[in-house]
């Protein structure tokens, strides 16, 4: 198993400008995973680029949480339906070259 | 250098108020920000230009100052000038670090505001994503391989991962342009476009391919070596098969994408070919087994 690495929940509040009730309500709503290790409040780095959108998304349009779970959930969706758009072209590929 | 109607942009008129400005970029910019379009040049481009018509209307000295000199902004073009160098060795002196605001603006904004009206009060954006076409064979991607691209004149090292699709794009986080006011570094997007030089046909994670039976071992049964994607296997073939019958093969497929040592399953389809070129004897042979089965 790799180790994954992390930052302290203080370090990236101080790093983004961002308060730590802030990050505690994106762990509430499972936006992102925040872990104790030793006593203290951790994110593993895995999920740091997922934080540096949901803090885009609130300071630069003004999203409240519940909107940037919604957007969040539909742009997943559309990935999925992206990559089941190549999918499906990669198949009707195989009929249209016979 | 053509004159840019920042009004227009923002679809407002040019009495406007702070609130309608505030209010008319908000909406354009949940619609257009990059993290809601992901991958989209567009959407982008239309992000930068509604920020831009934003920091000229929302800052009541550049909205004066845009709307004394309009369309006519190069007749005073001269005058501020000096203005403009006055302020560049201003940004020098007190905003070290700060060099990124050539991709984000357009002339008619560098022209007439210099760069960034606002300097650290502006909001931070991340940079421009790349985007980039690999062209390999189905061959190619069989196996998990390193290379190294050479993206915007810099050098980037890759592991492409067995079992990439035609049509996949991968992201390379920060290997993007630099971020606007110390923000995050664009991505690269990498698209794969595989091309199939081999007899198999790649339906995901599975291998489709045809194999010629000849009449007698269709018949009478037997055993036949076919290849894989990477090796050949001995097949039994059981007596009686008909045309089009269909093998799975578990596990010689394709590799299963970021899932090592796993692979989809080869299907083989029996293509039954009849003899041609018969001589006497091989059609009374076949006359006689003809008799047999009409009396049967």
């Amino acid at each position: 198993m790799h180790n994954r690495e992390f930052t302290s929940a203080q370090t990236l509040c101080s790093s983004y400008n961002i308060e730590l009730s802030f990050l505690d309500a994106l762990h509430t709503m499972r936006l992102i995973e925040i872990k104790i290790i030793e006593h203290h409040r951790v994110v593993y780095h895995d999920q740091i680029s997922e934080l540096e959108r949901i803090i885009r998304l609130y300071k630069e349009l003004n999203l409240n949480l519940e909107g940037i779970d919604v957007v969040l959930n539909l742009l997943e969706k559309e990935q999925q339906l992206r990559n089941e758009v190549v999918t499906l072209q990669n198949r009707l590929r195989l009929y249209e070259s016979d | 250098m053509a004159f840019i109607d920042y009004y227009k942009t923002l679809d407002i008129s040019k009495p406007a108020s702070e609130k309608e400005i505030k209010t008319a970029y908000r909406k354009l910019a949940r619609k257009y920000h990059p993290d809601l379009n992901p991958d989209n040049k567009e959407a982008e481009k239309k992000f930068k230009e509604i920020n831009e018509a934003n920091e000229v209307l929302s800052d009541p000295e550049n909205r004066k100052k845009y709307d004394k000199y309009g369309e006519n902004w190069k007749q005073g073009e001269e005058h501020e000038r000096a203005q403009q160098a006055q302020r560049s060795q201003y940004r020098q002196s007190n905003q070290q670090g700060y060099s990124n605001s050539g991709d984000d603006y357009s002339d008619f904004f560098e022209s007439m505001f210099g760069g960034s009206s606002r300097g650290g009060r502006s909001p931070q954006f991340k940079g421009q994503d790349y985007n980039a076409e690999l062209r390999l064979g189905l061959r190619d991607v069989y196996t998990s391989q390193k290379q190294v691209l050479t993206v915007n004149g810099k050098k980037i090292r890759i592991t492409i991962p067995a079992g990439v699709e035609n049509g996949q794009v991968i992201k390379i986080k920060g290997m993007g342009a630099e971020g606007r006011n110390g923000g995050p570094k664009g991505d690269l997007y990498i698209t794969f476009v595989l091309n199939n030089d081999t007899q198999f046909k790649r339906v995901g994670d599975n291998l489709y391919g045809n194999v010629d039976l000849d009449l007698y071992t269709a018949m009478l049964g037997g055993e036949i070596l076919v290849d894989t994607f990477d090796s050949k296997v001995k097949l039994s073939i059981t007596p009686e098969t008909k045309n089009d019958t269909k093998v799975k093969l578990k596990g010689k497929g394709f590799p299963v994408y970021k899932n090592e040592g796993t692979f989809g399953d080869l299907i083989i389809t029996y293509q039954l070919k009849t003899p041609s070129g018969l001589n006497e004897q091989e059609k009374a042979l076949f006359e006689e087994l003809q008799n047999i089965r009409k009396d049967a």
